[in-house]
């Protein structure tokens, strides 16, 4: 081949490479089914009640999920079709539909959106370089999100969030929270790894990841939720909660597991390797697994919560 | 975003001082204000800026209707701000309550109506406004009579119909103060709250203006009973508060449920004997103030606590 011909095909190619929109660097679209071996028993069941492990809380953020009082989800009716925040989203019942929005001059991905059955959680995630909204703009459960691409990893921010939670126990996420979020496929898998700041409860970022699996055969359906008074003669002016010093359930957590009731309330200092130089021992020990015993165990979701004990008897 | 809010209800105390009535010493050197126009949904549009209470305005084809008219010293920049909204005049003007930081721009507005009765500007507050307008403390200048809420009210309700759509004004009694009022338009649905619901920020419950905790739950439960969701718990039904951003009934169901666990603990420490000192040293709300306070606010956490305490004592439940 003489250097003419060569430079000609190598222009081709050059032609056709460019002509490839650059913000499409992976397509993330398809029914993807969530994985949740990565802190199971806290997904799926859902976290017990006083359980703060891991998460770099400050004092406020302790003491409001310690006040929290799980009957307010039947008492206070508007609790009962919310959807989780952006965040925590990805760590529930997060079977993921994702479709590609295209703009239908360019043929570029403008945008992804997203849809989870719990809820009807749709969220969409601006490509298209758009600032995010005014500080008077409402803020929503999935909170306004745009991304860049960097190679293949699909960086995300997100801002205008609702208030929400940390962890479905009461663990709270104010409204001043953002979040960044990297998207990255390998093959069939899709991980994406959070990065909370919160400057109302947290003292550091916390860190999260969660998986999924490519799955064409998962149908995302739809949510039906509907409020209804479950406690009709109620006081207008009563919210469930828990005086300070009155919830008598947070040490079951520590009890149940066998852990130190100070490393179950959480804080930055609690993350490190150095904890543990300083962690006491657990005020009870149990002898044999009491809690969850099977979950997660051979692909099992997370069944009878005490099957041992109960059988012990 | 907090910060600009709250230094704004500061400055509409500083200049109510203990007479309920509005100074113009607050205009001297400050940069003109800049007001941010936020469509809200339908009609309606929320003004907003730095050192003023929120402004709601209604614009159809009959002309503007504000709710409030934000601090004395941006009624230009206010009035400039709504002509771009709309060519037509404003008819009316509906005061939440009798903060200046919330009526300190009537009168701009009512020298702007002229005489033609064509031109007609009304202004309608709860009674409780006009009275506290038209008597100011010993001292105090009386408020510009072109600016007075002249079509005052004193029935639980008030209704009209303007720009194609119902306008509700319920009277919220001894909430945030003793002449509060909220604005329902029924057609673009839509709630304008004035200072009952100040998200990101304790409310200034003004005790010495008749306000109390008892009536500024009360006066949210009836804003959340008005408000309706759309799908998922968002949405539907949009709530101007007086002072911060857009919200809606989740986030006002937020700031209810905070003010109900203070007020129960406050309640539980008055029950144990403590005094105010004591109870304040309990420090009932740290668990909210990361979010309700900065290092400016005007209502600080020691505030709060205080009015809830004095409330109570006032009238135990």
């Amino acid at each position: 081949m003489s250097g003419a011909c060569r430079t000609t095909m190598f222009t081709g190619l050059l032609v056709c490479g460019l002509a490839v929109p650059a913000a499409a660097q992976v397509d993330l679209a398809g029914n993807w089914a969530a994985l949740y071996h990565e802190d199971l028993p806290d997904r799926i069941p859902g976290p017990e009640l006083g359980d703060y492990t891991g998460i770099p809380i400050n004092d406020a953020a302790r003491l409001r999920a310690d006040s929290y009082d799980a009957d307010r989800i039947s008492v206070v009716s508007q609790y009962e079709c919310r959807p989780h925040g952006a965040d925590y989203s990805m760590r529930g019942f997060a079977n993921l539909r994702i479709d590609q929005v295209v703009d239908p001059q360019t043929q570029r991905v403008v945008a992804i959106h997203t849809r989870m059955a719990f809820q009807g959680m749709e969220r969409t995630i601006w490509l298209d370089g758009r600032s995010h909204p005014s500080e008077y703009a409402p803020h929503t459960w999935q909170g306004f999100s745009t991304g860049v691409w960097q190679d293949n990893m699909l960086t995300v921010y997100t801002t205008h969030l609702k208030e929400s939670y940390l962890k479905r126990n009461g663990l709270p996420r104010s409204d001043k929270a953002t979040f960044t979020e990297h998207w990255v496929r390998h093959g069939n898998y899709l991980t994406v790894a959070t990065v909370i700041t919160d400057p109302a409860f947290l003292t550091e970022p916390l860190v999260r990841t969660q998986s999924w699996v490519l799955d064409p055969s998962l149908r995302v359906g739809p949510d039906q939720c509907e409020t209804a008074s479950e406690v009709p003669d109620k006081a207008a002016d009563y919210v469930p909660n828990h005086l300070p010093g009155t919830n008598p359930f947070l040490h079951e957590v520590a009890d149940w597991y066998g852990l130190p009731y100070d490393g179950v309330r959480g804080g930055a200092e609690t993350l490190y390797p150095e904890y543990r130089l300083k962690i006491k021992m657990p005020e009870k020990r149990p002898l044999q697994c009491e809690r969850y015993c099977d979950c997660g165990a051979g692909g099992q979701v997370c069944g009878d919560p005490t099957p041992q004990r109960r059988g012990s008897r | 975003m907090t910060r600009l809010l709250l230094a704004g209800l500061a400055v509409a105390a500083t200049a109510l001082g203990s007479t309920g009535t509005p100074s113009a010493q607050s205009a001297a050197g400050a940069p003109p204000a800049v007001i941010h126009v936020e469509p809200v949904q339908n009609k309606i549009y929320l003004l907003a800026s730095a050192g003023s209470g929120n402004i709601t305005a209604q614009v159809g084809s009959e002309g503007v209707l504000l709710v409030d008219t934000g601090i004395d010293r941006s009624a230009q920049q206010v009035v400039a701000a709504v002509q771009k909204l709309s060519t037509g005049r404003v008819r009316y003007i509906i005061n939440t309550h009798v903060h200046p930081d919330h009526v300190g721009g009537n009168p701009a507005f009512g020298k702007l109506a002229g005489s033609d009765p064509a031109d007609a500007l009304k202004i309608i507050g709860q009674q409780n406004v006009l009275n506290r307008l038209t008597h100011p403390a010993s001292g105090q200048p009386r408020f510009p009579e072109e600016g007075l809420p002249y079509d005052e009210y004193a029935t639980p309700f008030k209704s009209m119909h303007f720009n194609g759509e119902a306008v509700f004004v319920y009277h919220e009694p001894s909430a945030h103060t003793d002449g509060d009022s909220i604005v329902m338009f029924r057609g673009s649905d839509v709630i304008s709250t004035g200072d009952i619901f100040t998200p990101g920020a304790y409310p200034f419950i003004d005790l010495e203006r008749g306000g109390s905790v008892q009536g500024e739950i009360a006066a949210l439960n009836h804003i959340l009973d008005l408000a309706v969701p759309a799908r998922t718990q968002e949405g539907g039904t949009y709530i101007v508060p007086g002072h911060g951003r857009i919200c809606d009934e989740a986030d006002l169901v937020e700031f209810r449920d905070m003010i109900v666990i203070v007020r129960d603990r406050v309640r539980d420490l008055i029950g144990k004997g403590m005094t105010l000192e004591q109870v304040k040293a309990a420090r009932p709300s740290r668990d909210y103030d990361t979010e309700y306070v900065s290092s400016n606010s005007f209502v600080s956490a020691d505030r709060f606590v205080e009015s809830v305490f004095t409330s109570l004592k006032k009238a135990p439940r």
